[in-house]
């Protein structure tokens, strides 16, 4: 189906596309995310708003989408399974097509052990395999999960993530493959440090023609600093930093850090722009959403194509 | 069989504070054999309780009894000669224990004196897991003998989450990846297929979702 999906058309006409991501502020500020947005509206074809990413409460995805969509932007609704039952979540699917968002990415979500409440329940009715497959039921069926006819359905581009760098590596391509069997369209990756490992997945995904069913944007995520590398490589769960990597932060002097940061972030994407099969970047510059349109602008990604 | 875990003392002591004689009853099931309730802990916590209230300058008089299985209400019955003598019931079997003796006591309360923590096996002494979350709907079948449900961190059903690292579980390094074992399983036995399965959404209406749940065997019943 195609859908009124800026990125779902990009993709269609074959354009290299570019995403972003926007994280919701803790609080009632709708000022904080338009900021967001100002900052990404041209560097960006689409933009993902999180949702309550690492457990940590914040402005719904929902709502921060809709603020982004009166921008003229076209947000991409993070979902995760860990916080709603099939009931909220098929809700939270019909509302946000009622308000003219486009994409929806579907995630299993961050276990709420890493977040701000450690002690809530966790629900996961479904997890991300079976979200895919709810929201193609909804769009494609126009059936609620229980079976009843949907009055009008959720035209939505239907995205997940992948994470080719967490173990067991064996189960990584079959895992995708489980999603496009779901129904998935388009793939947002793990941000992306050991370059060699990626394109050996890759790899994997093209000898059984992945590539061709669903489009796959590489993810990327700028280092602000030599603490950050080291905090990436060691404590992120699933999370492949190589030591050269760090050791070449760790090599420039602190005020220089952030610059090499990017200029590692820019050579990684044009690494990444090369490999058959990556359909697009998706620039994580977590609460760096600033530095995006010169990472786009060097890595030569810029002017954004118009529709 | 039903884990369970004694709970701290201070609980215990703080629910029979305005007390001044307590049943403290054990339960031969179970919590005996995973050393959380029978007679040798229905001794210990005596013991303690005792030496407490006589360091505050309060004694306590405790019988100390233990039957079969609390979760069994003939043995259960074996109580009522004696039971209303006392003040309070500190119950030392499992939550289905505590609730059976208060179903049949009504004029005392009944206190657990035990956390219920899980279902589950002994992997070595002193060592007990968890293995199964009574989802009343087993699927076992499906993933190599090791079930997702109680041992995902998040009951996933379709393969590891992205924070699967050196088989180990995200939340913490102790726990092992249920989907690492479940996939090297499958390896083994040369059914790795099963894996690209879509396992479709689970129908959670057997689990307590669906409200307390009961069975009723007409072939059983008197």
């Amino acid at each position: 189906m195609t859908t009124e999906s800026r990125l779902q058309k990009l993709l269609e006409k074959g354009e290299f596309v570019v995403t972003s991501e926007c994280g919701p502020p803790r609080g009632v500020n709708p000022d904080i995310i338009r900021k967001k947005g100002e900052l990404l509206k041209d560097t960006v074809d689409a933009v993902n708003v999180t949702d309550n990413q690492t457990s940590v409460v914040r402005m719904s995805s929902i709502s921060s989408c809709i603020l982004l969509k009166q921008l003229g932007m076209d947000p991409i609704m993070q979902m995760v399974t860990r916080d709603r039952n099939q009931i909220a979540i098929q809700s939270d699917i019909i509302g946000a097509a009622a308000h003219g968002i486009n994409n929806i990415l579907c995630l299993s979500g961050d276990h709420q052990h890493f977040g701000d409440h450690p002690k809530a329940k966790n629900v996961y009715d479904l997890d991300s395999v079976q979200l895919i497959q709810t929201v193609r039921h909804m769009r494609d069926e126009g059936k609620f999960l229980g079976g009843d006819d949907l009055d009008g359905v959720p035209k939505l581009f239907i995205g997940a993530a992948a994470n080719p760098f967490a173990d067991p590596f064996e189960v990584r391509v079959p895992r995708l493959a489980k999603k496009i069997a779901a129904g998935v369209e388009f793939i947002q990756t793990q941000c992306i440090y050991n370059l060699d490992k990626f394109e050996k997945w890759m790899e994997g995904v093209r000898e059984r023609g992945l590539h061709k069913k669903v489009h796959i944007l590489a993810g990327v995520t700028p280092f602000k600093s030599v603490g950050m590398a080291k905090y990436m490589k060691n404590r992120v769960p699933g999370m492949d930093v190589p030591d050269a990597m760090v050791e070449r932060m760790q090599s420039v002097e602190k005020e220089k850090q952030p610059e090499e940061g990017i200029t590692i972030c820019v050579e990684t994407i044009k690494r990444l722009k090369e490999i058959d099969g990556v359909h697009g970047i998706h620039i994580m510059a977590i609460e760096w959403e600033e530095k995006v349109p010169e990472i786009a602008e060097r890595a030569g990604l810029l002017p954004r194509p118009k529709l | 069989m039903v884990i369970g875990e004694g709970k701290p003392i201070e609980e215990v002591l703080s629910m029979i504070s305005d007390k001044k004689k307590i049943l403290v009853v054990g339960c031969r099931g179970c919590v005996t054999v995973c050393s959380a309730g029978g007679e040798k802990e229905v001794s210990i916590l005596s013991s303690a309780i005792r030496l407490a209230r006589e360091k505050e300058g309060n004694p306590i008089e405790i019988r100390e009894e233990t039957i079969e299985r609390q979760c069994d209400n003939e043995y259960v019955e074996e109580l009522r000669g004696y039971i209303d003598e006392y003040d309070a019931v500190l119950s030392m079997a499992c939550g289905v224990g505590v609730q059976f003796l208060a179903e049949r006591y009504r004029k005392i309360p009944i206190y657990p004196a035990l956390n219920t923590t899980f279902i589950g096996g002994t992997l070595e002494q002193g060592v007990w897991v968890e293995r199964c979350q009574a989802c009343g709907n087993c699927i076992l079948d499906k993933t190599g003998g090791i079930c997702p449900v109680a041992r995902c961190s998040k009951s996933l059903m379709n393969g590891p989450c992205g924070g699967s690292s050196n088989g180990k579980c995200e939340i913490n390094p102790e726990i092992d990846c249920v989907w690492q074992l479940i996939y090297d399983r499958l390896k083994e036995l040369g059914t790795l297929e099963i894996f690209e399965e879509v396992v479709p959404i689970k129908d959670w209406s057997t689990s307590r979702d669906g409200g307390p749940r009961r069975i009723d065997r007409e072939d059983l019943k008197l």
